[in-house]
C-alpha cells in the first residue's frame, strides 16, 4: 500500500500521481493522509485502484471518478463524485449538497445523510444514502437510481425525466411532474441489487420502499400548452 | 463567495485563545473572500462602560480625538489601539457627551459600540486585517468574522462585515439580499438609521427592530425568514448569545462543530480543522431555514 500525507504533499501531487498510473500497474491500493476539508481530493482518476482517504473532505471529491474506489473515513462536502463515469466512492459520514451531481455511471454509497439536491441532474450513476437526503434530490435527474433508506426533502425529483428513485422513510414532498409508481418484482430485484452493491444486508426489506418516477407530463411538449409559448 | 467563521465557547478555560483559534479559522476563508474582512470579539465587560471601537484614518493625529473625549467624560480614558481603531471605554452614563464630541472629528467613525462588543473591519487579505489588528491575542466568550468577496456593494471598510446595528448586536452574512430596499424603508419608518446602502446592514436592522419590540434572539432570526429574501447564511452575536440561520434553500454552505468546550461555524469544514478536540467533535451541515442558538449562561 502506498500513503500520501496531505500534510506534506499537495492535492496537485497527489491528483497527478493518481493520474500517471498505468493499466496494469502494480500501485493499486492508496492512502490519504490528512485531507482536513480540502477540495478535489482524489479527482479524475481512471483507473481501477482503491484509495482510502482517512478523515473529511472539502468539494468534489471523486469527482469525474473512472474504475477507481475512492473511500471517504469522514464527511465530504459539496459536490461529491460529481459527474462520476463509473467505479464507486463510498463516504462513511454524511455529504453535503449536490453529491453524485450529474453523474453517469459507477455507484455512490453515503452511510450518512447527503443535504440538498442530492442526484442532481444524474444521468445514470447509482445513489445509495442510507440516512436521508435533501430538498431538491433528484431535480432534473436523467437516468440511473437513487435508493434513500431514510427520509427524503422537499421537491423530491424536481422536473425528472428518466431516473428512479426509492425511498424507504417519508418523503416531505414531490417535485413538480414526479410521481409515485408502483414497486413491481423488477423494481424489488433492481433494489436488493443495488443495496447488495452498497453493503446494505438483506435484514432491510425491499418492500418498504416506495418508487417516484417522472409523470413524462413536463418534457415532451404538449400541444395544449401552445399558447404558453 | 464570503466566508463566515463563528466560535462560541462553552469551556470559559478556553477563552484567553478566542483570538487565536478566530484567526485560524479565517485564514482559509482568505480565497474566498480577499477584498476585506473583520470581526466581532466579544470580551471583557468594564461594569458601568460602553466600549466604542472607533476607526481613524491611517496618520490621523488621535490626541486631539482622546483629549476631546476626556473632556466629555470628565475622567480620564481606558483605551487601546488597533492599528486604524481605538476601542474607548466611556461610562455608560456619558454616553451622549461623548457621542457630541466625536461630531466634532468627522474623519472618525464609530465601527461599533457595546459593553462587551469589539468591531474591527478593514479593506484587504483577512490574514493581514486579523494580523494588523492583533487578532491572535484578543480574548472572548465568543467571535464572528467574514472574509468578503463583494457583490452588492463597493469594496470599502464600511461595506465589510460585521455589521452592527445595536449595542451588542452584530450580523455577518453570505449571500445578498433582494428585498433589502423595500425593508430599509420600512425599519427607517420604525425609526432605525443605516450608515450604509449595503443589504447585510439591512439584515442586522432587522434583528435589531425585533429585538427591540421583545423578542427573543431565536424569534427574531425565526421572523426573518418570512422578511428577508435572497440568499442568506446568517450569523449573529449578541451579548450573550450566538446564532446561525441559513435561508430556506440553503443557497449557501455551512458546516457547524460542536464539542464539550464549543461550538463552530465555518462556511466551509477546512476553517474547522485546527479547533481543539476536532477530531471527535460532532460535525454537521446545519439544516435550511432553521435557527441554530447558544447563550452564555
Amino acid at each position: 500500500m502506498l500513503a500520501v500525507d496531505l500534510a506534506h504533499s499537495s492535492v496537485r501531487e497527489l491528483n497527478a500521481t493518481l493520474h500517471r498510473l498505468a493499466p496494469g500497474g502494480n500501485e493499486t491500493h492508496w492512502r490519504v493522509l490528512n485531507p482536513r476539508g480540502q477540495h478535489a481530493v482524489a479527482v479524475g482518476i481512471e483507473q481501477p485502484v482503491l484509495v482510502e482517504i482517512e478523515g473529511h473532505v472539502g468539494y468534489y471529491c471523486g469527482g469525474m471518478n473512472k474504475l477507481a474506489t475512492v473511500i471517504v473515513s469522514g464527511n465530504a462536502g459539496q459536490g461529491v463524485a460529481e459527474n462520476m463515469m463509473s467505479g464507486k466512492v463510498w463516504v462513511k459520514g454524511d455529504a453535503s449538497q449536490a453529491a453524485g451531481a450529474t453523474g453517469c455511471g459507477g455507484l455512490l454509497v453515503i452511510d450518512g445523510n447527503a443535504s440538498a439536491r442530492c442526484g442532481i441532474s444524474m444521468k445514470g450513476i447509482d445513489i445509495v444514502v442510507k440516512g436521508s437526503v435533501g430538498h431538491l434530490s433528484a431535480f432534473m435527474a436523467q437516468a440511473g437510481n437513487l435508493v434513500v433508506l431514510e427520509d427524503a426533502g422537499e421537491a423530491l425529483g424536481d422536473s425528472i425525466y428518466e431516473a428512479q428513485l426509492y425511498v424507504r422513510g417519508k418523503v416531505h414532498g414531490l417535485g413538480a411532474d414526479c410521481i409515485e409508481k408502483p414497486l413491481e418484482e423488477a423494481h424489488k430485484a433492481n433494489l436488493r441489487r443495488l443495496l447488495d452493491a452498497a453493503g446494505v444486508n438483506g435484514s432491510v426489506d425491499v418492500g418498504e420502499f416506495r418508487r417516484y418516477g417522472s409523470a413524462r407530463k413536463l418534457y415532451h411538449f404538449h400541444v395544449d400548452n401552445i399558447g404558453n409559448y | 463567495m464570503c466566508g463566515i467563521a463563528g466560535l462560541f465557547l462553552k469551556d470559559r478555560k478556553l477563552e484567553g485563545d478566542l483570538g487565536a483559534m478566530l484567526a485560524g479559522m479565517l485564514s482559509p476563508l482568505n480565497d474566498r473572500g480577499p477584498d476585506s474582512a473583520g470581526f466581532a470579539v466579544y470580551g471583557a465587560e468594564m461594569p458601568g462602560h460602553l466600549k466604542f471601537t472607533l476607526r481613524v484614518p491611517q496618520l490621523f493625529d488621535v490626541e486631539p480625538l482622546l483629549k476631546g473625549l476626556r473632556e466629555a467624560v470628565g475622567a480620564p480614558l481606558a483605551h487601546r489601539h488597533h492599528d486604524t481603531h481605538i476601542v474607548a471605554s466611556i461610562p455608560a452614563d456619558r454616553e451622549a457627551p461623548a457621542r457630541r464630541a466625536l461630531q466634532a472629528f468627522p474623519e472618525v467613525t464609530i465601527v461599533g459600540c457595546g459593553r462587551r462588543m469589539e468591531i474591527f473591519k478593514e479593506v484587504g487579505r483577512p490574514d493581514d486585517v486579523s494580523r494588523r489588528f492583533g487578532l491572535k491575542r484578543m480574548t472572548g466568550t465568543h467571535a464572528i468574522g467574514h472574509t468578503r468577496m463583494a457583490t452588492e456593494s463597493a469594496v470599502t471598510t464600511n461595506g465589510a462585515h460585521p455589521f452592527t446595528t445595536d449595542e451588542d448586536q452584530c450580523l455577518v452574512h453570505n449571500g445578498s439580499l433582494s428585498n433589502h430596499n423595500a425593508v430599509r424603508r420600512e425599519l427607517i419608518k420604525q425609526g432605525l438609521s443605516f450608515q450604509t446602502e449595503n443589504d447585510t446592514e439591512v439584515a442586522a436592522g432587522f434583528i435589531t427592530a425585533k429585538l427591540r419590540g421583545g423578542c427573543s434572539l431565536r424569534q427574531a432570526m425565526e421572523s426573518s425568514l418570512g422578511s428577508l429574501d435572497g440568499f442568506y447564511t446568517f450569523v449573529i452575536g449578541t451579548k450573550a448569545g450566538f446564532g446561525v440561520l441559513r435561508d430556506p434553500i440553503a443557497c449557501k454552505p455551512a458546516v457547524m462543530a460542536e464539542t464539550e468546550q464549543l461550538v463552530a461555524f465555518g462556511t466551509e469544514y477546512r476553517a474547522l480543522v485546527d479547533l481543539p478536540r476536532i477530531e471527535s467533535a460532532k460535525v454537521w451541515e446545519p439544516a435550511p431555514a432553521i435557527v441554530y442558538q447558544w447563550e452564555l449562561h
